[in-house]
């Protein structure tokens, strides 16, 4: 029985050699958040850079916090994130490097027309989060590290509430396409950036309930993964990658996207401003 | 009840129209689960016969291991699969994570319990003296097998039908090791999953309906050659 057991495993090796063996250019790893990629954006941007230079970029789409993990054990080559404390401390450890600023959007509140909490028109999320905890009603929480869940927690911080173990309070661990879904089936809140909102806005009945408050500006950075730390990691790729998103050119795709469908830019491109004069305080 | 009807009739209008790159998608699946299937039942044939002809200590261990294997979560298969192909993994110098090769090795890892059990379970129901009268007859081991594959091939498409089913239909793996990447490693279930999470029902729903009718088809292709097997 020995020898077919061989001729299998040649086989296998073979048939997986030719499987492996596809595709041109040098891969890219690009870790980024299901905001950019939900919305559309990334394919309006990557077909552009990949035809500028000879690079293959892969698209993994997961949360801030997953896509900062990968970086942080050199599973990306290049991320694009929105938790600034987050990429800063990744920054520190040494992991990321080559950080710049890409463009901002905001966080609202949205949820069911009928707004049972009686939110709709407030001007500070904690007040509007307060009123959903007061009201009990049933809020759609990502639940899964990603900077929108970041950004949830920090005004329950600041409102001084902690929703967790709430009988109307649901984690999804989900992307924010998938989580607006549910909020909509069960019409219920969620905070969502307002690109993944308006890109949406045709199949789900959610309204913006709350919007403005300077707590919601939300900045995406680009990052390159040290390849010094990681031997693994295409440092040239991810250079480059860094170097398009923030080019004029790049920049003009940011600005135009979602005008034609939306009638507004998902996202304000940022490239080269100083963050401090930009971020409200 | 309107987003079904106009889902379906929606759905029906992308297949024939191709949208959604609906059929390169399916083309991609067939492969992929193709591949796997094919090297399962490599793997499935070689372990399945050692253990239904051969006596050895350990051998019902083994047979419950693989009946465990066949109900193997997918998820786990993935995460297994994800943590040794990933860059900082021990097998990451292969550059195989998010490509077909990938999801290859994490479906072949789902569908080898199913066949194997399958083939082992139709290889012990043969007759008994079958292989003292192949041996006696001046086969080489190489030829008895053969013959004994022959003989048992009617339970052996049986346990492609169920390999190819699991392999196709499974999502939780081929996401994680394949990263669901648009024109590469984006296969039915996972294109499935990420047109909902878009909120778009109609290339999902056309998706699910190929998928459907990929499995149907396998099936009864397959049922149709047992058939005629059957008859002669």
């Amino acid at each position: 029985m020995r020898r077919p057991m061989c001729m299998a495993l040649l086989g296998a090796l073979a048939i997986l050699m030719a499987v492996g063996c596809g595709g041109g250019g040098e891969e890219v790893i690009l870790a980024t958040t299901t905001s950019t990629y939900d919305s559309g954006l990334l394919d309006a941007l990557v077909p552009d850079f990949e035809g500028q230079t000879d690079y293959e970029v892969k698209i993994i789409a997961v949360g801030t916090g997953q896509a900062l993990a990968m970086g942080e054990r050199g599973d990306a080559d290049v991320l694009l994130v929105h938790a600034p404390s987050s990429e800063l401390e990744l920054v520190e450890s040494g992991a990321a490097i080559n950080r710049q600023l890409v463009m901002h959007n905001d966080f609202i509140i949205v949820g069911p027309e009928d707004d049972p909490a009686g939110i709709e028109g407030m001007t500070s999320a904690a007040d509007a989060f307060a009123t959903i905890h007061e009201s009990e009603a049933v809020f759609i929480s990502r639940g899964d590290d990603s900077g929108t869940h970041k950004k949830e927690k920090a005004i329950w911080e600041s409102a001084g509430l902690d929703p967790e173990g709430q009988s109307w309070y649901k984690q999804s661990g989900q992307g924010m396409g998938a989580t607006l879904q549910i909020a909509n089936q069960k019409d219920s809140y969620t905070l969502s950036d307002r690109g993944t909102y308006l890109a949406l806005n045709e199949n789900i009945e959610l309204v913006v309930l709350v919007e403005g408050d300077p707590v919601f500006f939300n900045m995406y950075h680009v990052m390159q993964v040290n390849p010094q730390e990681f031997d693994k990691v295409n440092g040239p790729g991810g250079a480059a990658f860094v170097d398009f998103i923030v080019s004029d050119s790049a920049q003009d795709i940011i600005r135009g996207f979602g005008v034609d469908e939306f009638g507004q830019p998902l996202f304000i491109p940022d490239a080269g401003k100083d963050e401090s004069e930009l971020a409200p305080s | 009840m309107d987003l079904i009807w106009d889902g379906i009739r929606e759905a029906f209008r992308i297949i024939a129209s191709g949208d959604y790159s609906v059929w390169e998608i399916t083309i991609r699946s067939i492969l992929v689960s193709g591949t796997a299937t094919a090297l399962a039942l490599l793997f499935g044939i070689a372990v399945g016969a050692t253990l239904a002809f051969n006596e050895f200590p350990g051998r019902n261990l083994a047979f419950s291991l693989v009946n465990t294997g066949m109900g193997l979560p997918p998820v786990v298969v993935g995460l297994i699969v994800a943590i040794a192909l990933w860059r900082s993994g021990p097998l990451g110098d292969l550059r195989l994570i998010y490509t077909p090769a990938a999801m290859v090795i994490a479906q072949t890892i789902i569908a080898a319990p199913i066949v194997t059990g399958f083939t082992a379970a139709a290889l012990r129901s043969l007759h008994p003296r079958l292989r003292a009268q192949i041996y006696g007859l001046g086969a080489s081991r190489l030829q008895m097998l053969w013959l004994v594959l022959w003989e048992a091939k009617l339970p052996l498409l049986a346990a492609v039908m169920a390999g190819f089913g699991g392999a196709i239909s499974e999502i939780g793996a081929s996401i994680m090791v394949g990263g669901n990447l648009a024109g590469d490693t984006r296969v039915l279930t996972t294109a499935v999953v990420l047109e909902v999470s878009k909120g778009e029902f109609a290339p999902a729903i056309a998706l699910s309906l190929i998928l459907l009718a990929l499995i149907f088809l396998v099936n009864l292709i397959l049922t149709t050659v047992q058939q005629q097997e059957q008859r002669s």
